[in-house]
């Protein structure tokens, strides 16, 4: 459960930048590949924020799809997990998009 | 018109736009004839990276380490993988180094007590809930450690092969401990760590021929995922594989210096 970390630490940046308003939305990018789970990250987001000014507000997120190149063949493929191999076999693959866990926005009334 | 609430007015905006609900805040029927848009959204660019305090603190204590030629390696693997074993068995060993532990657990003092026992510091940090070890648990738990420069020090992360691969403690290197009990395929189950690691230890290399598993296909399967990665097969309580181990050990220590 570290995705409760990460949105403690969503809500801790919000409040030193918002202040005082109330907040209507958060919107954060999170890539396939980054290793959070989605539904843990709406819960935690649910538990970090009572007592804040985020409380009530909506988390939009915004998934990144994952992109891998293939140490072993040099092919770029989209794909949602490291646990599966390239298409010629390989599990060495780097990452090139979707490790995104970033915090985009806000909208505060 | 406007065409979330039907008025007439032009100059106000309801950001509904882009692609997600927003019917918090407008209650729109109230039955009163006039209208309030003051609070209309307002967007406001943030842009942060969700890890960068935690980044930015271990950035700190790589410096530090660095600055006082410390070795900090942080130790990751399920718990039960025999993480304590091997570090009470490779204190032993290498009598020479100067070493300290940090021991993250959820709860007990256990660890820290098995270490001490050793004649070795160790402090223990309690995570409570918490799933790993954070940059800043190191930072004060350093504060207490009173560690001496040209050492080796070991951060025994909370059990989990999952969470602490995301949390940077500014060590040197991330060494997996997983034992042959485990199951041979788990480093294609849990990529993360196995592409994170620099290398591995392979514990309880005695149970093997008992429990029909496979070291040799763990370890392959671990370099399937990170092909450089260092391998360790040790059974630490009867200090078979220790000497290589503990030699890996004093490699990272030299090139420190």
């Amino acid at each position: 459960m570290h995705e409760l970390a990460l949105m403690e630490s969503v809500v801790d940046a919000v409040v030193d930048q918002i202040g005082e308003e109330r907040v209507a939305v958060v919107r954060l990018e999170i890539g396939e590949l980054a290793g959070v789970a989605i539904d843990a990250l709406k819960f935690s987001f649910d538990v970090c924020t009572q007592g804040t000014v985020l409380a009530g507000a909506e988390l939009a997120i915004v998934q990144v799809t994952g992109m891998a190149r293939c140490r072993s063949c040099g092919r770029e493929q989209a794909t949602s997990s490291f646990a599966t191999p390239c298409t010629c076999g390989s599990f060495d693959r780097e990452l090139v998009r979707g490790g995104e866990l970033r915090l985009i926005d806000v909208e505060v009334y | 018109m406007c065409r979330t609430c039907g008025c007439d007015g032009v100059d106000h905006d309801h950001e509904d736009d882009h692609g997600h609900d927003h019917d918090h805040g407008h209650e729109h029927d109230h039955g009163h004839d006039h209208h309030h848009h003051h609070h209309r959204p307002r967007r406001i660019a943030l842009e942060a990276d969700l890890l960068a305090k935690n980044d930015r603190l271990a950035g700190a204590l790589r410096d530090r380490f660095a600055h006082d030629h410390i070795v900090a390696l942080n130790l990751i693997g399920a718990p039960g993988a025999g993480k304590t074993t091997l570090l009470e068995h490779t204190l032993r060993a290498v009598p020479e180094l100067s070493i300290a532990v940090i021991e993250g657990d959820q709860a007990t003092d256990h660890d820290a007590r098995r270490i001490a026992a050793t004649g070795r510091r160790a402090i223990q940090v309690n995570t409570g809930a918490g799933c790993h070890l954070e940059a800043d648990m190191i930072e004060r738990g350093l504060g207490a450690l009173g560690l001496v420069p040209q050492s080796l020090l070991f951060v025994e992360n909370v059990g989990n092969l999952v969470c602490p691969a995301l949390f940077d403690l500014g060590e040197q290197a991330k060494v997996v401990v997983v034992s042959v009990t485990e199951g041979d395929d788990k480093p294609l189950k849990y990529p993360h760590i196995y592409r994170a690691a620099s290398a591995m230890v392979v514990t309880k290399m005695d149970l093997a021929p008992h429990i029909d598993a496979d070291p040799a296909q763990l370890i392959a399967n671990a370099r399937k995922v990170n092909p450089g990665l260092a391998a360790f097969p040790v059974a630490a309580t009867r200090g078979s594989g220790m000497a290589e181990w503990c030699g890996w050990l004093r490699a990272q220590m030299g090139a420190q210096r």
